[in-house]
Parts: structure tokens; C-alpha cells; sequence
């Protein structure tokens, strides 16, 4: 019998077992507390200074107007018709780029894990763009790839004598969502390759003698058992993503429907320099974030969380 | 068609896939040797006279200091994540209780919160602790915003050692520390791995806090990237230089880690 | 347990709020033990700072007690590091580079040193030398807040073979109907008739786009404060500017700005632009495939006699420094008439700073080496009146900015509006009325 305890334990706590629940959880409590208290310190305070910047006037260039103002920087976050529009485009840059890297990713995944000649070197020169700074990568796709006079995507286009694309002017959100997916796509494709190389082979082996073709095999072993993995490339990509900004600060500058939370609260607080108001948005941002988070994870992510029950 | 001639074209199919998908880094590598005026012509140019104008200007701006400032922030970065996230992720999945369990929902949710909210306040605190441009500080906060992922991924890799393992071993009497650093940490060394490689990663690559949170002395290589764009003057051969100077390290780290990225992350073959 | 936990953070949170608030500031990084001073220049990454970048080191050398350690930053960057710092006294810096927008509101604020002291008192200096549009931007009530090393107006330059070719000549002094009927005329599918920025940004999009309304009669506020962005000439001049893009502008004008344009350019993709006049430099630059093709022109005008913006990039000294003395001297040094000609020797007469002093036009070298776009550059500077560019009087002085601290936010938003105009995503009532409300709430504030 293990000292961890079932979630619910029926039996009646006996002294000595009263005793050994006890030290566990202070032996839990004491393994996790240097990371609870780091945290709280540097992500909580910084939070609680937030709220109180959000109920004070102050704007930057105006240093000698400060005074309490209540929840007036709150109206105005919430009036300005400019909280909706970021969280649409949000979600739709979000999950575009968070679908499109993993449909690419296991792609990527399948193609490389069978026995390609020189895989090692194909799977370094698929990681390096995760590994590209995020601003020089964006900076890149913009002179290099999508320049209407210089890029590479309309040369080839030319080439195929198929018309110019004007990417930021016309397709902004396209813009945004292929540079994002470009640089997440080796992320999922590390977690599924993980995933596809955790695959019992014997189970394989024994779905080629019963004659299931290639695409049946994937179906129907191999998907499910990489559901696991999936769910964790589609959690962390969108925690990463969900945050990114510089595709959308160097490509659109939040035109065309691509102005995030991220980039707006990076305008409102360093280019509105009303700190009072910034702060306030960001408030809003947060709370926000956590319901989404809260309900997205009791529900669509019941499996990850609740892995662990021994 | 046979099976071999199958395999031949689908590999192609693949090199073919994999080359397109890293055309860009190619051609920012192939750039960052072009003289400015070539770098931005129209017609793309392969065969040119290579120059070494961009390494120069990259290096004469002082970009040793920068690596060196990147070093320590995300080698000390991915420190802190490891060694506070191994005992945290230890308590949220062996030694787990029920009244620790809200805790990883904690730890979630601060993931979440955009970094633009927090920035300026920060900034202020800092301010008055007289802590800003410094390393150090830097390195902190780019573990408190990395430790609830890492904290994640290595919960789910220690979920994957047997229990029998961890009970034959209490049962011969192990005490805590043996149970986490002589039996544990081995089986899991390529999760941790993978998690410290993110941590590496992101830390290396982070431009907002390091702009606002430094000036000088603590300048890391990301604000030192930025630094040659010009907006009055083309810049593309510089920055694709200095952006290649600047992912060597991480992509070093990403080669020598990649294997054990690919094992790390399938834990389940233990099984 | 949780909640224990939370009170425990509003505690120290609370705690934390009130250290933020706190006005107390902090030491710069600046040591000064055993007389060696190290000055921090925080910069933007442009062709002038470069080379002053390159020639610190004859600074040092002349003063071996003192090291000038520049800290480059993209321009948006800078804007938000600086501004943090300036504004909240963190003293991180010694000396800082700030546009001709920043100095007379910073001036104000106090958070800057006078200058005008210790710059006039020096003949050597010679103050006046500064040219007098230059030199008013940067001034506020008499004081020199900030000193310019770079100033720039606005030109239209044309590839003459292209004209030429098509038949097409373009007066010194064209008006926009002209230039837009000649744009339409060299039009191909290949290489567009003009080149305007699209990118949205009060310093992108609305630098010409500012001047374009005010020669069609509009500004941003009137004398007394009332935003004046949903009038006719507004629109007139807003849509005049799409029209021009669309039928002969170049594709995909939302990432365009002055690099793209001048890529452009050189590759022979555009046969007119309409941008800083520091573009001319680059465009007789030896490396530049159009090098000795074009021409040059005053900005198109309409209704007024001249539509030119007017900027500079100036040095400016952070109220909060612990060096001012030495400070004082490098931005003496690095704007005086000797180390424009260090410049000369040194670099290159085509790289000289332009548009700071009225003597560097005269210095023969500069004149050999810039013979295509210096004249038109010093009578295109001479000639702007930033205190009244457009038809009418306004309360600021400024051509393609207006000189309060919200414009930076007003500008930007009212940029992005109108590129969604630009991409046919909104309409012109659209954007501008949006525009006008955001300008109204900003022009609210300095009323009475």
C-alpha cells in the first residue's frame, strides 16, 4: 500500500495514517513552494501594482497630473470599441496558426520518422526556424519572402506566371498566420515526432500481418495514441502564440483585422503612454484569459489534467 | 510501382518539402554575405561576390558583449526553471495531494498573463529597486515567466515513471532526496532536457523585457538585432548577418539536443 | 490555504504599489570614480549615427577621461526606452537622440537641460549657424532644449531617363495634379508612376499624407483647438492620395515606407517619390543602379506655396544626468562646423549631416560632392514654415506632426484607420470621422 492517498479515501483515518497523510503533504507543500513563492513574487506583485495603476490618472507625459480616478480607466477601456476587435483577431490568429503548425507539424512528424537518408540533418534544418529570433524571422518574411519588388514568394509567383500578391495590404491576417505557423511548425512536429517514436511497435507489426493498409494503421492506432501529444502541442502553442506580437507590429501594425491583445495593450501602454488606462486594459486582458483558460482546460483538456490518478 | 521506387519518391518528396520549408533561413544565411545594394535587388541573386560588410558591422557594434549578456541570462534562466520546477512538478504528480492540486492551475494561469500588462509596472518596481539594466534580474524574471511551462512538461514526464519503480525504491527504505535525485531524475534526464531546451530558447530569443528592462551594461543579443534597423536606409544584409551570428548558439544547442529533445519528449517509450 | 495565500500578495502588492509610485529616483549607471566618466548615448540606428558612431573615437582620443558608449535602438524602440526613462527620472542615460516632436513638449515638461547657455555663449559654435527652421522646432519659450544633427525636408524626386522617355518634364515647383497626371502617364505594369508610403504610422503614412491635407487646405486643428479632420479638404486630400495610389501607386502600399520606396527606386520599379530629402543622398550613392537619372523637384503643392515637412534628429541631455558638463561638450562637439568637416575627411563628403548648419553648404568639398541634391535641399529647408504650413493659422508649431504629447497615439491610430481605407476595407467617412473623434478628445485637453 502506497503513502499517496486516492482522492477519496473511505477508510477511516486511523492515528498513524492520519499522521503520514500529514507529513506528505507538508513534504508536497515544502517541494512546492520555492516555485509558488518565486512566481507570486514576480508575477502577482507586478499584477496587483497593475490594479492599482488601473485606478489612477496618470499618463506619462503628463507627470504632474496624477490623482484617483476609480474605475474610470476602466470605462474607457471598455467603451473605446477596441476590446472586441482584439479579441476576434486573437482567436482567429490564434487558432489559425495553432491548427495550421500542427496539421504541418504531423506532416512533418510522418515524413520524418520513417527511415529518410540524412534524417538528422532534415530534422535540425526543420527546427531552426523555432530557433530564429521572432523579430528577425518576421523582418525576414517581409523583405525577403513577401516584398512586392524583392520577395522571394512573388519572384516564384512570377515565375509561374501567376499575379503579385500585395500580402500586407490584402491579406494581413494571412500574412500574420503563415509567419507564426512557419515558426511553430517544428515545435509540434518535435512533440508528435516524440509522440509517433513512442508507438509500440509490436502493435504496428501485428496491424501490417492483420493487412491494414498504411492510411487505416494511422487512423486508427496512430492518431489516438498520439492524442496525448497533440493536446500538449495545442496547449503550449497556444500559451506561446497566444502572446506573440511581432509579426503583427513589423507585417500590419494591427491593420486589417490583426490587432491582438498583445499589440494593442503594447499600444496603449507605450505609444498611448496613459499608463492608468493601459493598466486598466491589461486588467481586463487578464481576467479574461484566465475564464478562457479555466473553461477551455476543465473541458477540451480534461485528459491532460486529469493524468495522474494512480 | 515497386515498394523501393515508392520509397525513393516519397523520400525525395520529403527533402523537397523540408528544403522549401527552410528556404528562409537559407536565404537569410545566403544575405547576410551580399553587399546591401544586392541583398535588396530585385532579381534574386545566388551567384554574387560574397563580402564580410555584415559580420563586420556586427561585430564592430560589439556583439560579443550581447552574446555574453544572452549567454547568462538564459543559460541562468533555465537554472532557475530546473531547479525550481523539478521538486514543484515532483509534488504535482508522485508525491501528489489533493490541497497541492489547485496549484497547477495557479501555475497555468500565470502563463497567460500578457507580458504588456505587467511590463510597465515592472518596470517601475525595478526602477526604484535600482534594479534594472542588470543580468541578473533579467535572468529572474525570464524564470518566472518560463517555470509554469516547465513545471508542466516535466509533471507529465514524471507521470510516465512506473510506480513500481519509486515503490520498490521506498520500500528499500530511500529517503526523499534519493527518491527524487538517484532514481527519478535518470529516467526523466531527457524531459528535463527538452523543458530546459525551451526555456533556453525563448530566454535567448526575448525582445520586450530585454529592451525595456536594460540599457546598457545588461543589453542582450535580441534589442542588439533590432538596433540595425534603420528607417532611413536599407538594413537587410546587416540584420540577416547578425541574426545568423546570433541563432548559432541556439541551433548548436537545438543539434546536440535534438536527440534527446525527440526522446525526452516520448517518455512513453519507457513503457 | 488559498486565500492565506492571496492575502499575503495584496499585503506585498499594496506594499509594492506604493514603492512604484514613489517618485524617488534612482542612481544612473554612469561611474565616475577617479575622474573617468563614461557618457551613455542612447540613438537610433540612421546613417548620421553611424558615422558618429565610427568617429567617437577622435572624441575620446581629444578627452581620455571620457568614453561615449552609444546604445543603438530601432526608432520605435527608443521612443518607448527613452520616454520610460525621461519620463519617470530612472537617469539611465546621459544623452539622448529625440526628434524635433519630442523636444519642445519635453522642454517643457523640465526634463531636459537649456542649452542655449552654454551653446551660444561659444562663438566658435556659432548658434546662428543653425538653420532657423531647425532651430525653432527645437526651441521652446527661447530656450534650445535640443540640438539637431540631421534635418530633412520633403522633395519629389523622378527618374529623368523614365520622363524623358515618355515625354513627361516636371517643373521645380509642380502641383499635385501635375505630378499626378505624369505618374499616370509612365504607369506600367512593371514599374509604377510614384512611390508614396502606405505604412501605417504618424511618422510613416501620415508625414506626406499630413502635408498633402494642408496643401489642399485642411490641417489637424484649428486656432483654437477643434479637430478638423471630417471637413471637405480632409477628404478631398485623403482621397486624392488613395486615387493616386491606386491607379498608379506601387502594390501593396501598407508595407511601404521610405526603405521600400527607396528599393524601389533604385531597382527601377518606380518612377517617382515623393519622401525626406536625405533619399536623394542614397539615390546618387555610388552603389545606386539610378545614380546620376534623377530629378528633383519642391514637393507638389495646392493650395499653399510650399508643402515640405520639416524633421531633424537632435541631441538632447536628460535633466537627470550625473556628467552634464562633459554631455554638454560631446553634443557640442558632435554638431559643431568641425566635426561636420571631420565628417568630410574622415567618411566622406556625401556623408555630411544634412540640414543642421547653413555653413555646410557653403564648404566647397560639400558642394563638389553633393552638387545633384544639396541646393535643393537647403532651398526646400529654407523656405518651409513650420509655424504655419497649411492655409490656415494653428495653435503649435510643426508641419507634419502636431506638437502634443497625445499625437503620437492620435497619428498612429488614425494612420491605421486610414490604411484600412487604403485596402478598401472602410470607407472614407468611415476613417476620417473615427479620426476626428480621436483628435477631438486629444484637442479637448489643451483647450483654454
Amino acid at each position: 500500500m502506497t503513502t499517496t492517498t486516492a482522492p477519496r479515501a473511505v477508510a477511516p483515518p486511523s492515528e498513524g495514517r492520519k499522521q503520514a497523510q500529514r507529513k506528505n503533504t507538508w513534504i508536497s507543500r515544502g517541494l512546492l513552494s520555492p516555485a509558488v513563492i518565486f512566481l507570486i513574487l514576480l508575477t502577482q506583485i507586478p499584477f496587483v501594482v497593475t490594479i492599482g495603476f488601473s485606478t489612477i490618472r496618470w499618463n506619462l507625459l503628463y507627470p504632474l497630473q496624477r490623482g484617483f480616478t476609480g474605475i474610470d480607466n476602466y470605462k474607457a477601456a471598455l467603451s473605446s470599441g477596441d476590446l472586441w476587435p482584439a479579441i476576434v483577431a486573437t482567436v482567429l490568429i490564434t487558432a489559425f496558426a495553432v491548427v495550421f503548425s500542427l496539421l504541418f507539424g504531423l506532416l512533418f512528424a510522418v515524413l520524418l520518422d520513417r527511415n529518410l537518408p540524412g534524417r538528422a540533418i532534415a530534422r535540425t534544418l526543420m527546427i531552426t526556424p523555432f530557433l530564429i529570433m521572432p523579430a528577425a524571422a518576421s523582418l525576414i518574411w517581409k523583405y525577403s519572402m513577401f516584398d512586392t519588388n524583392i520577395g522571394m514568394v512573388n519572384w516564384a509567383l512570377q515565375l509561374l506566371h501567376l499575379p503579385i500578391v500585395s500580402w500586407s495590404t490584402e491579406h494581413p491576417m494571412a500574412s500574420v498566420v503563415i509567419v507564426l505557423t512557419w515558426q511553430f511548425t517544428p515545435f509540434m512536429m518535435l512533440i508528435l515526432l516524440a509522440g509517433l517514436q513512442g508507438q509500440s511497435r509490436e502493435v504496428l507489426e501485428a496491424a501490417q500481418v492483420d493487412g491494414a493498409g498504411a492510411w487505416r494503421t494511422f487512423t486508427w492506432i496512430t492518431l489516438p495514441h498520439l492524442r496525448m501529444y497533440i493536446e500538449i502541442g495545442v496547449l503550449l502553442g497556444s500559451v506561446i502564440i497566444i502572446q506573440v506580437f511581432d509579426p503583427v507590429a513589423i507585417l500590419t501594425k494591427g491593420t486589417g483585422g490583426t490587432k491582438t491583445l498583445a499589440y494593442l495593450l503594447y499600444e496603449r501602454a507605450f505609444i498611448g503612454l496613459n499608463i492608468g488606462e493601459a493598466a486598466a486594459y491589461g486588467v481586463v486582458t487578464v481576467v479574461l484569459t484566465i475564464i478562457v483558460a479555466t473553461v477551455a482546460l476543465k473541458t477540451l483538456f480534461k485528459v491532460f489534467m486529469a493524468g495522474g490518478e494512480r | 510501382m515497386t515498394r523501393s521506387a515508392k520509397n525513393t519518391l516519397i523520400n525525395i518528396g520529403t527533402w523537397l518539402l523540408v528544403l522549401i520549408f527552410f528556404f528562409p533561413v537559407f536565404w537569410m544565411f545566403v544575405n547576410g554575405f551580399k553587399p546591401e545594394a544586392i541583398a535588396s535587388s530585385v532579381h534574386p541573386k545566388v551567384i554574387f561576390h560574397p563580402v564580410m560588410t555584415g559580420y563586420h558591422l556586427a561585430m564592430d557594434r560589439g556583439m560579443p558583449d550581447y552574446l555574453r549578456n544572452s549567454i547568462i541570462a538564459a543559460t541562468s534562466a533555465t537554472v532557475i526553471t530546473v531547479v525550481l520546477g523539478i521538486p514543484a512538478a515532483y509534488a504535482l504528480s508522485i508525491r501528489k495531494v489533493r490541497s497541492v492540486e489547485n496549484s497547477l492551475s495557479f501555475f497555468i494561469s500565470t502563463r497567460f498573463m500578457p507580458l504588456a500588462a505587467v511590463v510597465l509596472p515592472l518596470y517601475m518596481i525595478l526602477k526604484n529597486l535600482d534594479l534594472l539594466d542588470n543580468i541578473w534580474m533579467l535572468a529572474i524574471v525570464y524564470g518566472a515567466v518560463n517555470l509554469p511551462v516547465t513545471v508542466w512538461m516535466l509533471r507529465s514526464f514524471f507521470l510516465e515513471v512506473p510506480l513500481e519503480i519509486i515503490e520498490a525504491a521506498r520500500v528499500d527504505g530511500a529517503g526523499l532526496f534519493r527518491e527524487i535525485v538517484r532514481i527519478v531524475l535518470p529516467l526523466v534526464l531527457p524531459g528535463i532536457a527538452a523543458a530546459a531546451l525551451i526555456t533556453f530558447i525563448f530566454s535567448w530569443n526575448e525582445y520586450f523585457l530585454a529592451t525595456l528592462l536594460t540599457s546598457s551594461e545588461a543589453r542582450t543579443t535580441p534589442p542588439f538585432l533590432g538596433s540595425f534597423v534603420d528607417g532611413r536606409g536599407q538594413f537587410l544584409a546587416v540584420l540577416s548577418a547578425a541574426a545568423t551570428i546570433a541563432a548559432l548558439p541556439v541551433i548548436a544547442a537545438g543539434w546536440i539536443a535534438q536527440k534527446q529533445l525527440v526522446r525526452g519528449l516520448s517518455m512513453g517509450a519507457i513503457k | 490555504m488559498l486565500w492565506k495565500r492571496q492575502a499575503l500578495t495584496a499585503g506585498v502588492g499594496v506594499l509594492a504599489f506604493g514603492m512604484a509610485l514613489s517618485a524617488c529616483s534612482s542612481g544612473s549607471s554612469g561611474s565616475s570614480g577617479g575622474g573617468q566618466v563614461t557618457l551613455n548615448l542612447a540613438t537610433v540606428n540612421n546613417g548620421q549615427m553611424k558615422d558618429m558612431e565610427s568617429l567617437k573615437s577622435e572624441y575620446e582620443k581629444a578627452h581620455p577621461n571620457v568614453k561615449v558608449n552609444f546604445q543603438v535602438m530601432e526608432e520605435g524602440d527608443l521612443r518607448s526606452a527613452v520616454t520610460a526613462d525621461v519620463a519617470s527620472k530612472a537617469g539611465q542615460y546621459d544623452i539622448v537622440t529625440i526628434g524635433a516632436y519630442e523636444t519642445p513638449q519635453w522642454g517643457a515638461n523640465g526634463w531636459l537641460v537649456d542649452l542655449t547657455p552654454a551653446l551660444s555663449k561659444d562663438s566658435a559654435y556659432d548658434i546662428n549657424d543653425l538653420l532657423p527652421p531647425v532651430r525653432d522646432v527645437n526651441t521652446y519659450n527661447g530656450k534650445l532644449f535640443a540640438v539637431p544633427f540631421y534635418g530633412e525636408s520633403s522633395i519629389l524626386m523622378y527618374n529623368k531617363e523614365v520622363m524623358d522617355k515618355a515625354g513627361v518634364t516636371i517643373p521645380e515647383n509642380p502641383t499635385w495634379q501635375e505630378i499626378a497626371d505624369a505618374a499616370k502617364k509612365v504607369n506600367t505594369k512593371d514599374m509604377s508612376g510614384i512611390c508614396m508610403r502606405g505604412k501605417p504610422g504618424w511618422g510613416d503614412l501620415f508625414a506626406p499624407l499630413t502635408t498633402v491635407v494642408q496643401t489642399f487646405g485642411g490641417n489637424w486643428y484649428d486656432n483654437s483647438w477643434n479637430a478638423t479632420v471630417n471637413t471637405p479638404e480632409w477628404k478631398d486630400a485623403v482621397t486624392f492620395y488613395k486615387t493616386l495610389l491606386d491607379t498608379s501607386g506601387e502594390k501593396d502600399p501598407v508595407s511601404y515606407s521610405f526603405n521600400e520606396c527607396l528599393t524601389a527606386l533604385k531597382e527601377g520599379k518606380a518612377a517617382m517619390w515623393a519622401d525626406a530629402s536625405v533619399a536623394a543622398s542614397m539615390l546618387e550613392a555610388n552603389d545606386s543602379p539610378v545614380k546620376g537619372k534623377m530629378g528633383y523637384a519642391h514637393m507638389p503643392v495646392n493650395k499653399t506655396k510650399e508643402s515640405g515637412w520639416l524633421w531633424s534628429w537632435n541631441l538632447a541631455i536628460p535633466a537627470t544626468t550625473k556628467h552634464q558638463a562633459e554631455a554638454t561638450d560631446f553634443v557640442k562637439w558632435a554638431t559643431s562646423k568641425d566635426y561636420i568637416k571631420l565628417v568630410g575627411t574622415k567618411i566622406g563628403w556625401s556623408n555630411v549631416p544634412p540640414g543642421s548648419r547653413t555653413s555646410t553648404y557653403s564648404i566647397p568639398e560639400y558642394k563638389t560632392a553633393a552638387a545633384a541634391y544639396a541646393p535643393i535641399t537647403l532651398s526646400v529647408m529654407s523656405s518651409v514654415n513650420p509655424k504655419q504650413p497649411g492655409v490656415n493659422a494653428q495653435p503649435y508649431v510643426g508641419i507634419q506632426y502636431v506638437s502634443i504629447p497625445e499625437f503620437q497615439d492620435v497619428g498612429n491610430q488614425c494612420a491605421q484607420l486610414v490604411a484600412d481605407y487604403l485596402a478598401n476595407r472602410s470607407s472614407v467617412d468611415d476613417a476620417l470621422g473615427k479620426c476626428q473623434d480621436l483628435a477631438q478628445k486629444a484637442g479637448d485637453a489643451h483647450k483654454g
